[in-house]
C-alpha cells in the first residue's frame, strides 16, 4: 500500500502531543512532528511518543512549520501526506478517512471541513470566523470551500511536490486554496468533527490574529 | 530665519551627515548618495526660500507650494514604507527557508520501522 505520512505542526503542545502522535500512528505509517520553536518540551515528548520530529530553531508560525513538513514528508518518501494539529482538535480517524479520500484517485487534495456534517461542538465566534475565512477566501482565489481554514487535509505526492507555500502564519490555510486553483488539483472536501477542548480553544486564534491574516493575504494578492 | 526653519535645516544636515557615513562604510553607492544630497538639499532650499516651492506648485499645476511639499512628502514615505515591507517580508522568507533546511537536515526515518 502508499506510504501514508501524518504532518503534525506544534508550537508548545507539551500537553497534547504525546496523543495527537499516539493517535496519528494509528491510521499512517509515519508520524512529523515539526517543532515549532517550542520552548517546552514538544520535540522530546513527540520523538518518545513515536514521531519523527523536525524542530525548528526559531519560531516561524504555521505556515513556516506546515512548509517545512511538507519537504519533510517528500524526504521520507511519503505517497500521500495529511496535516492535523497538535492540539488535540482533529480525530485519528478523520485524517484517515481524508486520506482514503485520495486513494480513490479522483482527487489530489482534500479539505477536511468542519461544515459538511455539522457535528461537534463548533463555538459561534469560532463559526464567524471562519464564515469569514471563507468569504475571504472566495474573494481572493475564487473557489468556495465550506471550511478554508480547517487544519485537517490531504494531499498526494505530486500535489506536494506542487504546492508552494510561501506565507508564514495564519494565512496558509487560504493559500492552501489558492495553489489548489492555481495548480489547477482536484479538490474534494470530506466531513470531520472538531473536538473544541477548553484548552484548544484557550490557545487558539484571536479576533485579532484574523485581522492580520485577512490583512496578509489581502497583501499577498497585491505583491505577489 | 526663524526657529523652524532653524529645526529643518539642523534636522538635514543631519540627514544629509548620516548619508555621507553611509556613502563612507561603503554602504551608498555614489548614484544613492547624489540622490540623497539632492533630496536634502531641495529640502533645505524650500525651507529657506519657500518661493521655490511655489514655482514648482505652478510647474506642477498644483495650487501652493505648501501642498506640493505635502504630496511629495506623502508619496516619497508610501515608497519607503512599500521598500521596507517588501525587504521584511524577504527576509522573513529567508529565514523561513534557513530554519527549514536546518530542522530537514538530519530526519531519517527511525530504523525499527512499524
Ligand atoms: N499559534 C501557533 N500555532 C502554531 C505555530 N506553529 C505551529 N502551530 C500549530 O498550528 C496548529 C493550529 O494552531 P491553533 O493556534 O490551534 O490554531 P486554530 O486551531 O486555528 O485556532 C497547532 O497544532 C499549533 O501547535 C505558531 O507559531 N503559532
Ligand atoms: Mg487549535
Amino acid at each position: 500500500m502508499e506510504k501514508r505520512v501524518i504532518v503534525i505542526p506544534a508550537y508548545n503542545e507539551e500537553r497534547t502531543i504525546a496523543e495527537a502522535v499516539r493517535g496519528a500512528l494509528q491510521v499512517a505509517d509515519l508520524v512529523l512532528v515539526v517543532d515549532d520553536g517550542s520552548s517546552d518540551r514538544t520535540s522530546e515528548i513527540a520523538a518518545s511518543s513515536g514521531a519523527v520530529v523536525a524542530r525548528h530553531a526559531v519560531n516561524r508560525g504555521l505556515g513556516g512549520a506546515l512548509g517545512t513538513g511538507l519537504a519533510g514528508a517528500l524526504r521520507l518518501g511519503a505517497d500521500l501526506i495529511a496535516t492535523m494539529d497538535a492540539d488535540g482538535q482533529h480525530r485519528p480517524e478523520d485524517a484517515k478517512r481524508a486520506l482514503d479520500r485520495l486513494s480513490a484517485g479522483d482527487a489530489d487534495f482534500v479539505i477536511g471541513s468542519r461544515m459538511l456534517e455539522r457535528k461537534g461542538n463548533m463555538p459561534v465566534r469560532r463559526r464567524l470566523a471562519q464564515l469569514l475565512g471563507n468569504a475571504l477566501t472566495f474573494l481572493l482565489f475564487r473557489r468556495w470551500v465550506s471550511d478554508s481554514q480547517s487544519g485537517l487535509r490531504a494531499m498526494t505526492r505530486a500535489a506536494a511536490e506542487r504546492i508552494e507555500i510561501r506565507s508564514s502564519r495564519m494565512e496558509v490555510s487560504s493559500e492552501f486554496v489558492k495553489e489548489v486553483v492555481d495548480k489547477r488539483l482536484r479538490l474534494a472536501e470530506v466531513p470531520i468533527e472538531a473536538v473544541y477542548t477548553a484548552y484548544s480553544l484557550s490557545k487558539g486564534q484571536s479576533f485579532l490574529v484574523g485581522l492580520q491574516t485577512a490583512f496578509k493575504l489581502v497583501l499577498h494578492k497585491l505583491l505577489d | 530665519m526663524n526657529a523652524i526653519q532653524l529645526v529643518l535645516v539642523v534636522f538635514s544636515c543631519f540627514g544629509f551627515g548620516a548619508a555621507v557615513a553611509r556613502f563612507r562604510r561603503g554602504r551608498l553607492s555614489r548614484a544613492q548618495l547624489l540622490i540623497w544630497s539632492l533630496l536634502w538639499a531641495g529640502i533645505v532650499a524650500v525651507v529657506l526660500r519657500p518661493e521655490t516651492a511655489s514655482f514648482l506648485a505652478r510647474r506642477l499645476g498644483v495650487g501652493r507650494g505648501a501642498d506640493v511639499v505635502v504630496y511629495l512628502a506623502v508619496a516619497a514615505l508610501f515608497y519607503l514604507q512599500f521598500r521596507l515591507f517588501s525587504r521584511l517580508e524577504d527576509h522573513e522568507r529567508q529565514i523561513t527557508a534557513l530554519t527549514r533546511e536546518l530542522a530537514l537536515k538530519d530526519i531519517k526515518e527511525p530504523p525499527h520501522g512499524r
